[in-house]
């Protein structure tokens, strides 16, 4: 059951020991290039460096590899998608036409549309790895107190935190339904038809669906009752004052990022043009 | 003492109306409170006493509306007036539920929760929340996650975050509701001591009157119908009717002296089994004597019937896939299930008892041994065909019931096995005719109380025609009036339907009073299999299965009785003959 979810995993690397804030500044400036920029070059740059990173932080593959997984597949469908819809994309984007097969009607395949589908395919190279490291390397309970530093506010934060910490209840709830259900005979296995099984998700939905409003109740009094929401701020338990491995990696992050949209501006474009 | 100086708290006449009921929920409340006072609060469902909890911490009016009238004053102050977050400084309240009251990550964050909120500075947090660990005892266990803490240490990581704040009231709301019979006599030890080293004001409210008195209280204040019926010292409430007529379950020991006979009095000191003087036994009046007189009249046992093994569980071993857990959870274990049977199944939580029952049921997979049921090995029978012959009913009835008409919800089972509507709905008429919903049987779900919601999910197992039944913690949380309701209906379906049952369970009344054989389970083994009597007078049994031993048995040594745990069984045997005139 726990190789389909992100959870926090214990570990000793640098990336573990920086603060959540750290990370999350960092995760947000890299995603904001990486939403930027189409300049290859710093694009293939950053996967090298999103690599690192993961070497770095010693995370095993495994513990991703599912949601890795299907993150590609669903990068595969966007990829196709966007084939689709416009053929000739790239060719608009990069402003000449290098055609390799004619293909069918408008499905033609330009060298143009293929390199704008790599890049594509590149930006989410990007992006995914860092915010499933982020997920990995975060204790949840710095995570709440990590999204209320960089100015989120800390009830929807601490909705956040406790939304993920009662994810494997839920999951453990769910599945003593789903079993008490199959005993009466609701069938969820690929032997019944659709139709039977979309009924028989719904039969194990409600009562989960009312165990869980049940359980939010009890917990919203019991966070009354000790005072949450009484300040328009709250202090942490767990906050960590930022050391000088976070100064440099925060410092570093937003030197490199000045960097990289300079590059990718210089010449008026977001997009590295290598047929002109 | 009474003088206004130290009144901590006092409502005058005090009524509360829900906004969407019809009629007031409280009626008329007078009640004082002195600082340092220790009182109790007992009442069945329904009797208003959360309806006052709710009020004395601010809930209500400030959470739950409605119309308030009388006068609530905290230390002088108009309590309606203070917001709920003002009197959380004053009024600390532990919650019923350790599971869900658990906000923090860790145990640290979780007892720091109300001093974050109070934005106390990160540096000044850590030493208050150490000194609050150690007065709980849970100070080696402050960097565990909630799923790595029992039940009874995460009830008192609650203790400590509420201690944290340096409240003068402490309100615990059902404290022993989730914890099993060791675990709550610790839980009252541990308050007792709290309110002795600090001496705090402290209020508890619980229907299991036995296990409070394990330790003193100053008063004991009876709530019924929305009314404080009575308020009076533990000796003489014991010794008075009340408790009989509001429907709580006296201590096990006052029932045996009831039976035999003697009269409870206020001078007795009835409040502990350690504290109540018999008399001699010389003295034909006293109560020793009677008990004694009793013990030897009442020698008579059920007469047993054998029959044939309906289930048969061999060498079954289990572990979890891919558990860090080391050891099994389920590790060679082997009884035998009669038919008519009523079987307790016991032992601390995560003993392997859920998942011997899911191994049963087939929700799990057994590594080796096997099962036979009727003669015949099931191991390779899928979850839908075991149900046919052993049904299964969850704890909590709201996670089975999945449709919203009564009908519907009980013929599930048989529409998806392809039962033609002929038979269905008899099938399921009778279903419910059996569980007594069938007046009900157009009526949607939700308009059920709890009780009937629970037989509702009898019903809709029943509809099966199992031969074997198995119920995780049956009646878990309910009030005594509940607990007889939904006993007596399964005793009903073992004795006339001839349904065999298996029940899982932590309370040990309905051990004694229920069951004939006892099986416990510590650290995936089968450590006993006994009749209760025998189970709950065996220490070492006791301690394994997390269990207390019954104040019956305290009664006859205190009495002076030749055989202690043959006057346990005998009084088991004669409970079962008044309880079913």
């Amino acid at each position: 059951m726990s190789r389909f979810m992100l959870s926090y995993t214990e570990g000793s690397s640098v990336i573990h020991r920086l603060c959540g804030a750290t990370k999350f500044i960092f995760f947000l400036l890299w995603s904001a290039v990486a939403m930027t920029t189409y300049d290859t070059r710093i694009m293939a740059a950053m996967a090298l460096l999103a690599l690192v990173l993961f070497g770095v932080s010693r995370v095993r593959w495994r513990e991703v590899s599912f949601i890795f997984a299907l993150l590609l597949l669903f990068m595969g469908f966007n990829l196709i998608a966007i084939y689709i819809f416009a053929p000739e994309q790239g060719v608009e984007v990069y402003r000449t036409r290098h055609l390799l097969f004619a293909g069918y009607g408008r499905f033609t395949v330009t060298a143009e549309q293929l390199f704008y589908l790599a890049n594509v395919l590149l930006k989410y190279c990007v992006i995914v790895p860092p915010a499933l490291l982020l997920i990995v390397t975060t204790h949840p309970g710095e995570f709440a107190s990590s999204l209320n530093r960089i100015g989120v506010s800390y009830s929807i934060a601490y909705a956040v935190s406790l939304t993920l910490r009662y994810i494997p209840d839920v999951q453990r709830v769910y599945l003593d339904i789903s079993r008490a259900q199959q005993a009466r005979g609701i069938e969820l296995s690929s032997r019944a038809s659709w139709v039977k099984r979309l009924k028989g998700a719904a039969a194990i939905l409600m009562p989960l669906l009312f165990n869980s409003l049940e359980r939010i109740d009890v917990v919203s009094t019991a966070m009354i009752l000790r005072g949450f929401g009484k300040n328009r701020r709250r202090t942490w338990y767990s906050y960590k004052p930022f050391t000088f491995a976070d100064i440099a990696v925060i410092t570093v992050s937003v030197l490199l990022t000045a960097l990289c949209l300079w590059i990718t501006f210089k010449d008026g474009d977001r997009f590295y043009n290598p047929f002109i | 003492m009474s003088t206004k100086e130290n009144l901590i708290l006092s409502l005058k006449k005090f009524s509360f109306q829900y906004r969407s009921q019809s009629l007031p929920t409280l009626y008329d409340i007078d009640l004082e409170i002195r600082a340092g006072e220790k009182i109790l609060i007992v009442g069945p469902s329904g009797s208003g006493k959360s309806t006052l909890a709710h009020c004395l911490n601010g809930l209500i009016p400030h959470l739950f509306t409605g119309k308030c009238e009388g006068e609530y004053l905290v230390q002088g102050a108009d309590a309606l007036r203070l917001g709920v977050f003002e009197l959380s400084q004053n009024i600390g309240t532990v919650l019923q539920d350790p599971d869900v009251q658990f906000v923090g990550l860790t145990a640290a964050e979780d007892i720091a929760f109300s001093l974050e909120n109070s934005c106390v500075e990160p540096a000044l947090m850590r030493p208050r929340v150490a000194a609050v660990a150690s007065l709980v005892e849970i100070e080696k266990h402050l960097a565990c996650e909630p799923r790595d803490l029992s039940g009874g240490q995460k009830q008192r990581v609650s203790m400590a975050g509420v201690l944290v704040e340096d409240v003068d009231v402490l309100l615990f709301d059902e404290p022993l509701a989730n914890l099993d019979p060791a675990t709550g006599v610790h839980a009252i030890t541990l308050i007792d001591a709290i309110r002795t080293s600090t001496d705090k004001t402290v209020i508890i409210i619980e229907h299991r009157l036995e296990d409070v008195l394990v330790k003193g209280v100053d008063r004991i204040i009876l709530m019924d119908e929305g009314r404080i019926v009575a308020d009076m010292s533990p000796d003489r409430m014991l010794s008075s009717s009340y408790l009989h007529s509001a429907g709580i379950r006296e201590p096990l020991y006052i029932t045996a002296l009831k039976y035999a006979g003697a009269a409870v009095t206020e001078d007795m000191h009835p409040s502990h089994i350690d504290t109540i003087e018999l008399g001699r036994r010389n003295d034909s009046s006293s109560a020793a004597s009677k008990l004694a007189a009793w013990d030897i009249a009442n020698q008579q046992g059920p007469s047993l019937r054998q029959h044939e093994v309906l289930l048969e569980v061999r060498n079954l071993s289990f572990v979890y896939p891919g558990s860090a857990r080391a050891g099994k959870v389920v590790d060679d274990v082997s009884f035998a299930l009669h038919s008519g049977e009523c079987v307790s199944l016991v032992g601390r939580n995560g003993a392997g008892k859920s998942t011997l029952a899911k191994l049963i049921c087939g929700f799990e997979r057994e590594n080796s041994g096997s099962l036979i049921l009727k003669n015949r090995d099931i191991r390779n029978d899928s979850i839908m065909q075991r149900a046919d012959h052993i049904g299964y009913v969850m704890q909590n009835p709201n996670q089975m019931i999945s449709l919203s008409m009564i009908f519907d919800e009980v013929a599930l089972a048989l529409r998806s096995r392809g039962i033609s509507e002929g038979e269905l709905t008899e099938r399921v008429n009778q279903a419910l005719d059996v569980c007594g919903l069938y007046p009900f049987r157009k009526w949607p779900v939700n308009a059920l109380s709890y009780g009937q919601k629970k037989r509702l999910t009898i019903a809709s197992i029943m509809v099966m025609r199992p031969s074997l039944m198995i119920l995780d913690e049956p009646t878990a949380g309910q009030d005594f009036r509940h607990y007889n309701e939904i006993m007596e209906f399964l005793h009903r379906l073992n004795r006339d339907e001839g349904l065999t049952l298996l029940l899982i369970t932590h309370d040990m009344h309905l051990m004694l009073e229920y069951t004939t054989r006892a099986i416990v389970v510590s650290d995936g083994k089968i450590l006993a299999d006994e009749s209760p009597a025998r189970v709950l007078t065996d220490d070492a049994l006791i301690s394994a299965a997390s269990l207390k031993r019954t104040s019956l048995y305290d009664l006859a040594l205190r009495a002076g009785l030749p055989q202690p745990q043959q006057f346990v069984q005998h009084f088991i045997d004669y409970d079962r003959r008044v309880r079913s005139r």
